[in-house]
């Protein structure tokens, strides 16, 4: 059996894995299907229409927003932004994060000082002005917003990494693999990153949400995502201003963000159940 | 009446049964040992008497305090009887005690409960409970914390804050089983001194514990009530085939060492190996280890004995390239090997392996025990295909006694001598010249810890595998190691055969050691209380003879003069004092 057959046969014994998993899925379709499928456009202004209440008929599902453009294809290019930062901001900070982390714990001494003393360093720069600096130094595009989430992201995985590293380099079952001459790389790899793995679901799963509020963080102070495009963060940010004559403004863009945060925090909660091989009967 | 009457007590978790009908009972003033393997409800039915059992614990049966029922009675009854009635010994001081709280404080607390109000009065009784259990210097450990305390200090404050409320029935489950044997015979001296006061549940594995403290046993095994008498009617004629089983498989100082060793060839040598370590200021070295030799032959057991901080753990880690040495040098095969593990030559490595003393910890719990045991195969003998791999794992797994099956597990699913097994099998699959065995039977049963040492010696006698045995129970390495050598505080006490060390001891901490060990024989039992206090830390050694504050032989050049090794017939002791002794 293949690993990738593995991990899924393991996957559809757990419901909250499938349920949780199956609803961020059934977003994501809809969030890239949403605008093909619908008549409008996300720039179209329509003055004749705006703040309309949701009404499928009209061809307005999720009703019109304060330029009276179509929430609903708007709402779907939110979420699409919303998830291309949750899985940048996850890939760099595993990817990264583990690496360096891992890399840092295991070899110890100087090496470690030194990595994380760097770390420290990116640590202490102010992050408003460090995204700033990057807006002068490039054009502002879209992927500068990633660059900035990833840069801080990885950060405190590596730090939570490195820590667990230390206390897992003491084990007995490392040392034992020392002795027989298993190498370095080999280590890490096969004997230190599978006992990551847990932790690390669990704070990929915390960093996701935390990326997401970064990006409409961001985009509110105009650094980040700009008009017409946008992202659930900044459609909430709108609601927020019109919450008392079209709730519906807050409310969608809103329960789809709850949602998404939801799901992900349980979609780690069972992974984290299904790497632990102790808990296999 | 009995004080505790247990009566068809059953406990199941789901499922499964963990007591079965269990019936016993402990009187006034009684002591009564409720002996059984591990897995066999020692525990449970000590938690159920606490009423301290998970709720996911069905419990049924009745049990009678006092001609009271207390099985299923309202927390609050519980909570009074917890307070007042029964004390508990937990085996592991370190967790049971607060560690953000000073000892004296957590003592005091108990006093408040028990409606003593006057802070004076209450510290005035908790210094005199704590002189009592024998700390010294009450006044100072009244404020120490839980970690300033050495492993026994804890487990004196621990039978302090037991019998502070003056109970009428104590429970200790396995007190001294996490204890080197000399402060568990202080410990046990500890319980025997206060048995006048109050009853005895001693619970324990160690069947030499129980002859010289308990009245009467209760055996247990599977949850189930084997047997039930008198201490001396038990070990003379035992009427259940596991009580006997029990008796046989605790470790004795009677017997004889193995034959010697055929072949002569000198496979590892060590010289004049030091280990120091940097104090956390870096500004001090502390010595761990100072001046150790070692030969090792072909086929033959050496035996490094000591209590815990007595370096031999240090030394056979420096030998083995795993810490650091300042000083010496090894040799394997006449072939000087030296520097940290990673930089030897890879034969090398092959031909030393270790096992260590917890076999779940030195087993990565996230593979099967298949790739566990594999896993030297990829770096030594890489080539191997799959189906040479696996007949080589089947093999070395048929080697220490273990099905096939069980090759899919995870280590969690192991109990504790099959992954031990699985940790010697991963050792053996390359078939090296040198095991070294780190406590690796501490952690087990009795009947396992049997199994294990006579595979051990199968595989010494079909391969000529030399073995280091760590140990600090002298009577664990009794059948098998031919030679013994006696650490005190990181330097050599004694080296001798087995003859020599059992039967003629010549350095005075030799026979404290062997004094010290429960033998499971109630009409001389052992465990000798001969000697006291503990052993200093390296932080602060003694001058002279590091031995010289606690032994009992002791004149002025001891305390002045540091003793070399010196041969005194066939034993290598440092004791000045080697010749004249009658130990």
């Amino acid at each position: 059996m293949s690993a990738v057959a593995r991990i899924w046969a393991r996957m559809r014994t757990s419901k909250t894995v499938m349920v949780s998993g199956g609803i961020l899925c059934a977003i994501a379709l809809l969030a890239i299907a949403g605008p093909w499928i619908s008549p409008n456009e996300y720039l179209t202004a329509n003055f004749d229409n705006i703040l309309r209440a949701p009404t499928p008929s009209a061809g307005h599902v999720f009703g019109t927003d304060d330029l009276g453009r179509d929430l609903f294809v708007r709402t779907m290019m939110g979420v699409q932004v919303t998830f291309v930062v949750a899985i940048v901001a996850s890939v760099v900070s595993l990817v990264i994060g583990v690496l360096y982390g891992a890399t840092a714990g295991f070899v110890g001494g100087r090496v470690d000082a030194v990595m994380m003393r760097l770390v420290d360093t990116l640590y202490a720069t102010p992050f408003i002005f460090f995204v700033i600096l990057l807006l002068v130094v490039f054009e502002r595009n879209f992927l500068l917003i990633f660059v900035a989430i990833g840069a801080i992201n990885w950060l405190d995985m590596a730090r939570i990494v490195r820590g667990q590293t230390l206390s897992l380099r003491e084990r007995e079952f490392v040392q034992a693999a020392r002795l027989i001459g298993v190498s370095t790389p080999r280590i890490i790899v096969r004997h230190i990153a599978p006992n990551l793995v847990g932790i690390v679901i669990v704070y990929v799963t915390l960093t996701i949400p935390q990326a997401i509020l970064i990006e409409s963080f961001l985009s509110f102070l105009g650094l980040g995502v700009q008009e017409p495009q946008t992202s659930l963060g900044k459609l909430v940010n709108d609601g927020t201003k019109q919450m008392e004559g079209a709730s519906w403004m807050l409310l969608i863009p809103g329960t789809l963000l709850a949602a998404i945060l939801l799901c992900f925090n349980f979609l780690g909660d069972g992974m984290r159940d299904l790497f632990d091989a102790r808990r296999t009967q | 009446m009995s004080l505790l009457d247990i009566r068809e007590l059953c406990i199941r978790y789901g499922n499964t049964d963990v007591v079965t009908g269990l019936s016993f009972g402990v009187d006034s003033g009684e002591s009564v040992g409720l002996v059984g393997e591990s897995g066999s409800g020692k525990t449970q039915t000590a938690l159920a008497v606490l009423g301290l059992l998970p709720d996911t614990a069905g419990v049924s049966g009745s049990i009678l305090f006092d001609g009271d029922e207390i099985s299923g009675a309202p927390e609050r009854q519980l909570d009074r009887l917890r307070a007042e009635r029964i004390g508990m010994v937990f085996q592991d001081p370190t967790q049971a005690l607060n560690p953000y709280v000073p000892v004296g404080k957590q003592l005091r607390r108990i006093l408040f409960r028990h409606g003593i109000s006057d802070g004076r009065e209450a510290d005035q009784r908790v210094m005199h409970m704590l002189d009592r259990v024998g700390l010294p210097d009450p006044a100072r450990q009244f404020r120490a914390y839980a970690h300033q305390l050495s492993g026994g200090m804890r487990q004196r404050v621990m039978i302090a804050s037991a019998l502070i409320a003056e109970p009428d029935l104590l429970i200790a489950d396995e007190p001294t089983t996490a204890l080197d044997v000399t402060v568990q015979a202080q410990i046990l001296a500890l319980l025997e001194r206060i048995r006048e006061e109050t009853a005895l549940l001693l619970i324990t594995h160690d069947l030499g514990i129980i002859a010289g403290h308990c009245e009467r046993l209760v055996v247990i095994e599977d949850g189930r009530l084997v047997e039930e008498g008198p201490t001396r009617r038990l070990f003379s004629e035992p009427l259940a085939a596991h009580t006997r089983k029990l008796i046989d498989a605790a470790p004795r100082l009677d017997g004889a060492s193995p034959p010697p060793p055929a072949s002569g060839d000198l496979v590892l040598e060590a010289d004049e190996v030091s280990v120091s370590y940097a104090e956390r200021n870096e500004r001090r070295q502390l010595h761990a280890v100072m001046d150790l030799d070692l030969q090792l032959q072909a086929g033959e057991t050496v035996a490094v004995v000591g209590e815990s901080g007595s370096g031999k753990s240090s030394f056979v880690r420096a030998v083995l390239g795993l810490v650091p040495m300042r000083a010496g040098r090894v040799a394997f095969c006449g072939q000087a090997i030296a520097g940290p593990a990673q930089a030897r030559a890879i034969e090398t490595r092959r031909d030393l392996q270790l096992v260590f003393q917890d076999p779940a910890g030195s087993l990565n719990p996230q593979l099967r025990v298949e790739r566990i045991i594999a896993e030297p195969l990829t770096v030594h003998a890489p080539g191997l295909g799959a189906g040479g791999r696996y007949e080589r794992v089947a093999g070395a797994l048929q080697r220490v006694g273990l099905d096939e099956a069980l090759l899919n597990r995870f280590p969690h699913q192991l109990s504790g001598g099959q992954a031990q097994r699985v940790a010697i099998a991963r050792a053996l699959i390359v078939n090296p010249r040198v095991l070294v065995c780190d406590e690796a039977v501490a952690a087990l049963d009795g009947s396992v810890r049997q199994q294990i040492l006579g595979l051990l010696q199968r595989e010494q006698q079909t391969s000529g595998l030399a073995i280091v045995f760590i140990s600090h129970d002298l009577a664990v390495v009794r059948s098998i190691s031919h030679r013994v050598m006696v650490l005190y505080l990181g330097r050599l006490a004694e080296l001798a055969g087995g003859a020599g060390i059992f039967g003629q001891p010549r350095h005075p901490y030799t026979r404290a050691l062997l004094d010290a060990v429960p033998v499971p024989d109630p009409i001389a039992p052992g465990g000798k209380l001969s000697l006291g206090g503990e052993m200093p830390s390296i932080t602060d050694p003694p001058p002279g003879c590091a031995f010289h504050p606690r032994c009992r032989f002791a004149i002025e050049r001891c305390r002045a003069e540091l003793p070399p090794a010196r041969l005194v017939g066939e034993t290598r002791v440092a004791c000045h004092r080697a010749e004249e002794l009658e130990l």
